[in-house]
């Protein structure tokens, strides 16, 4: 497994409690999304089994910051291979079951 | 091992135990008091007949002889592979003599399993396991299956796997390592009579498995987080 | 309608459970997580593949257990062994009007081999302690990987069993068959005879599941309370009586059935006309059908 970790700052979206979402089966992946103080960070922490792809997580989790401006959360990502279409469903999945917004 | 050999060690006040179609059945003198003798042995395959047998002769001692302990040998190479058991419904088979057992322990029947060679899997999983306590000779075969086998299913080189069985009881086969994780309470050496009377002593109906295993350090999860399950707490990992 | 098969171990909580009502124990976020996994590169489950916790149901107050089958085939390890009867033994103490256990699994986790026998013996005696507690346990078997393995015989230590036509309740699986003892006897590839053997229909013929439904949550979680609300009614612990039952009824399927190459012809045994047309039938139609032939049973 390969874990990965990136940081982000500059969101001001709170949430309250702790989801998870998704299922850790062949391209597939679940996400624990929950509150945490980290100075009004985002913290996204990847567990795969898939080896290489930095650059990828990096730019889903990027995009994913973007457009949800989280602050003081943690999401933890344990993958089996999900492309980055569904890693990104995924952590839609995850902030919109925990905010009750759609995105 | 020789079944007969077994007994009469076990047994060296007497037994009269039977075999038909690698089905064992009897009696036997422990300690001055009659106990049943059930089990199996040739490494026989538990298909629904015999797991039926086994299930048949709990409910006779139950029924004729309340209160009287009862002794499994267990020697099995796991459950049959049959398309024809499957269809009759082995589970429920093997599920019945589990509930039979479960039966003789609640109406205050001592329980006391011991595997004398092999024990597979689903072959001992509901009687050597569902006994009091399960105890083992120091050649036994104790697994859930050949590493070759796990090897090929869970896709995780054999080398591997052997590497992590040399200290890992998990994947290793063998009493030790049941030993270690709870599953069997004592290996038997010496005086196989004294251990089996003491066995009766000390039969007990709660299940200590899960501490066992964490004294011994061969489960250091399983009973702390059934623990804070239970309880709500946080799991007080060992 | 909402499909059982389709949704997630949580997913099917969620559906069971009265909104909201969920009370998980050990949530994911405590991230008790399997210790041997990692060793073998595998990827672990914040939750181990299965989730535990309390509810209510139609008002009725219960614990419940959904295994994750799409992690690790919903087999159980360690952690997932020890979060089942940690939740058992709660119910013990806590006293609920049923326990529900929503189970999809292959059996032991192999990645644990050793530690997931023994897990799975420990649900097993933990199962029927509730049971000798007064509180009935059921099972629910609904899922696209069946139950096997030693959780299919956990299932039979039930006071009931739910499943529909589209699951599968066995002790080992064809491919192990196949492999043992070649494509004659058993193709694992024939899905139709794979269904036969071990699925729903058959189960609910020959009495090893007291209630079939259609894929639908609402509709399991019906007759899961209608059996358990039985079981309480009869009482949910072993009797003497009700294993000489079983006894006999076990006996007999050997004599009666022991000597059917097919499950066809066990149907037709059973007194149905058109056994190849059992496979084709809606559930409602099948069950209207099966309930005049089916075998009884006690549990």
């Amino acid at each position: 497994m390969e874990t990965l970790r990136f940081n982000f700052s500059g969101g001001q979206r709170r949430l309250d409690g702790a989801r998870l979402v998704g299922v850790v089966g062949s391209g597939n992946l679940e996400v624990l999304i929950e509150q945490r103080p980290l100075n009004g960070g985002c913290e996204v922490e990847i567990s795969t089994a898939a080896h290489g792809f930095g650059p990828i997580w990096e730019a889903v989790v990027r995009d994913f910051h973007q457009r949800w401006q989280l602050a003081d959360v943690h999401v933890a990502i344990n993958d089996m291979g999900a492309t980055p279409a569904v890693v990104s469903l995924r952590l839609d999945q995850a902030a919109e079951s925990i905010t009750g917004d759609v995105k | 091992m020789n079944w007969q050999t077994v007994a009469d060690a076990l047994f060296p006040q007497g037994h009269r135990i039977a075999e038909r179609d690698n089905f064992l059945s009897g009696e036997a003198q422990v300690g001055g008091q009659t106990v049943a003798i059930i089990g199996t042995t040739e490494h026989t395959p538990i298909g629904v007949e015999i797991a039926l047998a086994q299930a048949a002769a709990i409910l006779d001692t139950v029924r004729a002889h309340p209160g009287r302990p009862i002794v499994i040998l267990v020697d099995t190479v796991g459950q049959r592979l049959r398309r024809r058991d499957e269809m009759l419904g082995i589970n429920s088979y093997m599920a019945h003599l589990g509930k039979c057992i479960e039966l003789a322990r609640r109406r205050g029947h001592r329980i006391v399993g011991l595997v004398y060679d092999q024990a597979l899997s689903g072959g001992f999983i509901t009687s050597g396991l569902m006994a009091d306590a399960c105890y083992a000779l120091p050649d036994a075969t104790i697994r859930v299956m050949g590493l070759p086998a796990m090897a090929r299913i869970t896709k995780v080189p054999l080398e591997r796997l052997e590497e992590l069985a040399v200290d890992n009881p998990v994947f290793a086969p063998g009493p030790e390592n049941y030993l270690r994780m709870g599953g069997v309470a004592a290996i038997w050496r010496d005086d196989l009579a004294a251990a089996m009377e003491q066995a009766l002593l000390d039969a007990a109906p709660e299940d200590r498995r899960a501490e066992l295993g964490l004294e011994r350090g061969g489960r250091k999860l399983a009973r702390p987080v059934a623990a804070a399950v239970r309880t709500g707490a946080d799991v007080q990992a060992a | 309608m909402s499909s059982y098969q389709e949704a997630t171990a949580r997913q099917r909580i969620a559906g069971m459970l009265d909104p909201g009502s969920f009370d998980e124990f050990l949530p994911p976020q405590m991230r008790v997580v399997s210790p041997h996994l990692p060793q073998l590169d595998a990827p672990v489950s914040f939750d181990d593949g299965v989730a535990v916790g309390r509810g209510t149901m139609d008002g009725r107050w219960v614990f419940i257990a959904a295994q994750e089958g799409g992690f690790m085939g919903g087999a159980v390890g360690e952690v997932h062994g020890a979060k089942l009867a940690g939740m058992l033994r709660r119910a013990i103490d806590e006293n609920p009007d049923a326990v529900l256990l929503l189970l999809e699994t292959g059996g032991v986790r192999l990645h644990e081999a050793n530690a997931g026998l023994i897990a799975v013996s420990e649900v097993m005696r933990a199962v029927m302690d509730v049971r000798a507690a007064g509180i009935p346990v059921i099972s629910l078997v609904g899922g696209s990987n069946g139950c096997f393995g030693g959780m299919g015989i956990v299932a039979r230590c039930t006071n009931g069993v739910v499943i529909s036509e589209e699951s599968r309740l066995a002790m080992s699986g064809p491919e192990v068959i196949e492999t043992a003892g070649g494509v004659e006897e058993f193709d694992a590839r024939d899905r139709a005879l794979v269904w036969r053997v071990t699925g729903g229909k058959h189960r609910y013929l020959i009495g090893d599941a007291q209630a079939i439904v259609a894929d639908d949550i609402g509709a399991f979680r019906a007759a899961a309370l209608q059996l358990a609300d039985a079981a309480r009614g009869r009482g949910s612990e072993l009797t003497l009586e009700a294993l000489e039952a079983e006894q006999r009824m076990l006996t007999s399927r050997i004599d009666r059935f022991g000597g059917c190459e097919d499950p066809l012809e066990i149907w037709e045994a059973l007194g149905i006309e058109d056994p190849h047309g059992v496979p084709l039938l809606e559930t409602d139609a099948f069950r209207e059908l099966a309930d005049g032939h089916r075998e009884g049973a006690a549990a």
